[in-house]
């Protein structure tokens, strides 16, 4: 019979080299027994490992199992050295053993793992400081009773989370002192070592009590994350009997008292606001109503899926007006026009073409962002001729109060609505085009239409029509 | 007016927050404070300190700085009309409280929300406040989350993402028209630009490959709350509005709180509450458009409801019996993902699983916690359900017998 005795319950060096000379050794783990030094054991001498010489060749352990098995020695069931070894031992047979989740030995493995990491994490939630009194800088200390031996391994936790602050974790089992610059342990200490109040905990109660909503209650919800075993030291735990006791009597008195009536100033104030709100029917006579008129839009359902309606920008007596497509993703969510990758585009092409984009006006023929859903992207969709109708006015609107020389538009959609019928770009760019209101209109490929092409050469030329067609109104315009 | 004492405001104000769902802390960057000169950490995953005996997880210290409140939300207990108690704390309390609570471990931080006094600028600029000393006097590095309101000016909600880890917006409910009608002071257009504004600010903040990398917005990302049970809205409308809000203004969650009854309530309202499994179902839902590869059609049509006795993506299978059995050691992980009993964990470990070995139904049951509602619809190396799936009781045979939640 080996007899392994380990300096403390969490040795795990000393299980690891114990466990690699005895499995060298080829000591069977049924011939092994486990001791933890200072625990009650049958055996009164200590005895270690003798190095005997080596049965076989070396080994090699999965990196799986040695995370596994630090874990798994925090655990307070006295068979997990016994188990780790006889883990150990299968491995020469059974390479892949570690994978196989249903075997029984690692089932319990993976299953005590679980409860120490569920300990660790508990620990962190519950552990409640209280300051000690009459110590500069402040000093803190708790008393804790851990589920699993799991002091050292989340005393890390701590110093990372109160660096700035002194602090002792008192624990039957083990200690941790943080003094601001090293972290100690010592012995476990009985509970009456740790400071029996904090003028905070009546506060915390009284948070505890007031965020609680007693219309519904869920007992079970609480105990499966709060377990019993921890209310003792948790300050907030004695108010809640109290709390489930008059849950229902106080739901009952909040459905039972009658309904009051809303201040009558208040919804008076509401209809005068909703009154004078800024969307009327009548043409915007300026460029800031005409911003908030698109804003409340309701000539077509466009505006219900976007965020907002994007009016066109730039100078007010511009002589250059662009008209796009509509916003897309990114002009939606920014409220103004050609700031996504294909407004990215249109300013290279501006910038090419020498027209400095201050200088014009850059609208859209429809306001509103239309797309659809597909997962969690917004994909952009052409509007339809209803929706292009119906945004004409905005359009009209812009025209007649900035009165630009020049149209140019961009893309098929705004071609037919700056000039009131379908228009293809490949025939009819690269010319001034007589409009109706005495300005000249060009119209040439919309810059994401470039972003689309997928051939280089055709994205090239594309591009370079576009800087052609830009410089052409841009000459017009002057 | 009577001077309330710290207690009693925060006996008031956090009476006041508990209606709001959200009590997330992770999802931020990782930092800790060794090297600062305070306290406070994040690593990922967010604790919770302790839970109500309404099931509900107590991360944050969930306050209002005031309830005073010039607008009438009738689903809201702090509205101007309501006759509740009301409280103010000054910044000082709040920094105090916050640290105070966290140097004992009660919390993982801050979430911060307000009535509106004044204006929205002036309210947020106060919350702003408090945010802006814990980081910048106290060098606290623990969690802090802040509502916006959503009419205050951008560059203050700018500014508030640079000390908050999570910023949420409320868009409360899911249909314009009965904001309109029980929120008359808020607009949707207001909200929805200033979730926009939000978005954007994130995503700049993220944008990689800078040389100048702008300061972090809001790393946590931002949220919002839907309210369930005040209107007649189907529970198709409420997933068309958080598919939109997830797809527009990329939230990292909607949260969805069954109307509770509150001590003051407004005649517009019913008086009984939704049942709470109608909430459960939402999340499911949810969840099933967020990680499952399912679009909000196929869930619920635009007008119906979730079935409350089951959950929708066995409601959903029962439907498509045609596209099961579904073989676990060959289906690819979306078909896995469709399968009733079935989760992401589940999935993600039975194929790393079956590169080891051929699955048997032992398995599955290890590793699905559970099999019966499982074995209708897949086949196993040991196990085929032969005629089983296309039983007409089968809804019968897998539902649960009584739905755990009322």
């Amino acid at each position: 019979m080996n007899l392994v005795r380990l300096q403390g319950p969490t040795d795990f060096e000393g299980w690891r080299r114990a466990a690699r000379s005895l499995r060298l050794r080829g000591v069977e783990p049924n011939a092994v027994v486990w001791a933890v030094a200072g625990e009650g054991d049958l055996f009164a001498e200590p005895a270690g490992v003798e190095d005997g010489p080596p049965a076989g060749p070396g080994f090699r352990t999965p990196r799986a199992f040695v995370d596994l098995a630090e874990e798994v020695i925090c655990h307070r069931d006295g068979e997990r050295f016994d188990l780790l070894y006889r883990l150990l031992w299968r491995f020469e047979r059974e390479q892949t053993l570690m994978l196989d989740i249903t075997d029984p030995d690692v089932a319990r493995a993976r299953e005590m793992a679980k409860n120490v990491s569920r300990a660790s994490h508990k620990m962190k939630a519950f552990v409640r400081f209280r300051r000690i009194e009459g110590l500069e800088p402040e000093a803190f200390a708790a008393w804790f009773e851990p589920a699993h031996f799991v002091v050292e391994r989340t005393s890390g936790f701590f110093v990372r989370r109160f660096t700035g602050m002194l602090f002792s974790i008192l624990t039957p089992d083990l200690c941790c002192h943080w003094d601001g610059e090293a972290l100690s342990f010592s012995a476990g200490v009985s509970r009456d070592q740790a400071p029996a109040d904090d003028v905070l905990e009546d506060y915390w109660r009284t948070y505890y009590a007031s965020i609680f909503n007693p219309a519904r209650l869920k007992v079970k919800a609480m105990q499966a994350e709060m377990p019993k075993r921890y209310w003792r030291n948790l300050p907030e735990a004695r108010l809640i009997p109290d709390l489930i006791a008059t849950a229902g009597e106080r739901t009952a008195a909040m459905v039972a008292s009658a309904p009051t009536q809303p201040a009558r100033h208040a919804i008076k104030a509401a209809r005068a606001a909703a009154r004078d709100a800024p969307f009327g029917e009548g043409q915007p006579r300026s460029l800031e109503e005409l911003v908030a008129g698109v804003d409340g839009c309701r000539r077509c359902d466009l505006w219900k899926d976007a965020t907002q309606g994007v009016p066109g920008e730039g100078a007010a007596l511009a002589r250059l007006m662009f008209v796009g497509e509509q916003p897309g993703d990114q002009e939606d969510l920014a409220g103004r026009p050609f700031v996504g990758p294909a407004g990215q585009v249109f300013n290279q092409a501006l910038e090419k073409a020498g027209v400095p984009r201050e200088e014009t006006y850059v609208t859209n023929a429809v306001k509103h962002f239309k797309h659809e859903l597909r997962g969690k992207r917004r994909i952009h969709k052409t509007p339809v001729t209803p929706e292009i109708v119906a945004c004409r006015w905005w359009l009209d609107s812009e025209r007649r109060l900035i009165r630009p020389r020049v149209i140019v538009a961009l893309g098929a959609t705004a071609a037919q609505a700056v000039f009131g019928r379908a228009t293809p770009i490949k025939a009819n760019r690269g010319r001034a085009i007589q409009l109706d209101d005495q300005a000249q209109g060009v119209v040439t490929y919309h810059p994401s239409f470039l972003l689309r092409v997928p051939d280089a050469r055709a994205k090239a030329e594309g591009f370079a029509a576009l800087v052609e067609d830009l410089a052409l109104a841009w000459k017009l315009a002057a | 007016m009577a001077v309330l004492d710290l207690k009693r405001k925060l006996s008031i104000l956090s009476d006041a927050a508990k209606y709001d769902a959200s009590c997330a802390s992770s999802g931020s960057s990782k930092r800790d404070s060794v090297g600062g000169k305070g306290v406070g950490s994040t690593e990922g995953m967010g604790i919770c300190h302790a839970y109500a005996p309404d099931g509900r997880c107590i991360s944050l210290l969930k306050i209002l700085l005031t309830n005073f409140c010039i607008y009438d939300c009738a689903y809201c207990i702090n509205r101007v009309s309501s006759n509740v108690a009301r409280a103010r704390f000054t910044v000082q309390e709040v920094v105090d409280l916050t640290l105070g609570f966290y140097k004992r471990n009660y919390i993982e931080g801050l979430f911060l929300s307000s009535g509106i006094i004044k204006s929205g600028d002036y309210t947020l600029e106060e919350m702003v406040r408090v945010a802006k000393s814990l980081r910048l006097d106290h060098d606290f590095r623990g969690y802090i989350h802040l509502k916006l309101i959503p009419e205050a000016s951008p560059a203050l909600v700018l500014e508030a993402g640079l000390y908050a880890d999570r910023v949420s917006i409320n868009i409360e409910l899911p249909s314009d028209a009965s904001l309109t009608a029980l929120a008359p002071q808020k607009d949707v257009r207001v909200i929805k630009k200033a979730m926009g504004g939000v978005r954007l600010a994130i995503d700049e903040g993220r944008e990689k490959g800078r040389k100048t990398r702008p300061p972090k917005f809001a790393p946590a990302g931002q949220s919002t709350q839907l309210i369930i049970g005040a209107d007649a809205c189907s529970d198709g409308e409420i997933l068309n509005r958080s598919a939109r809000l997830y797809g527009g203004y990329g939230l990292r969650r909607v949260y969805y709180s069954a109307f509770s009854p509150i001590p003051d309530s407004s005649r517009s309202l019913p008086l009984e509450r939704p049942p709470l499994l109608r909430e459960h179902r939402l999340y499911q839902a949810d969840w099933l458009m967020r990680f499952y590869g399912f679009e909000r059609e196929e869930i619920v049509g635009d007008q119906g409801n979730l079935d409350l006795a089951i959950d929708p993506k066995l409601a959903w299978a029962l439907a498509h019996r045609e596209d099961f059995p579904v073989d676990v050691n060959r289906a690819d992980r979306e078909a896995l993902l469709r399968t009733p009993g079935l989760g992401v964990k589940t999935v993600d470990r039975m194929i790393a699983l079956r590169r080891q070995k051929r699955l048997r139904l032992e398995d599955v049951k290890r590793l699905a916690r559970g099999v019966e509602k499982v074995k209708p619809f897949i086949v196993a190396e040991d196990w085929s359900p032969g005629s089983l799936t296309d039983r007409l009781d089968l809804r019968a045979q897998v539902a649960p017998e009584q739905p755990r939640l009322l």
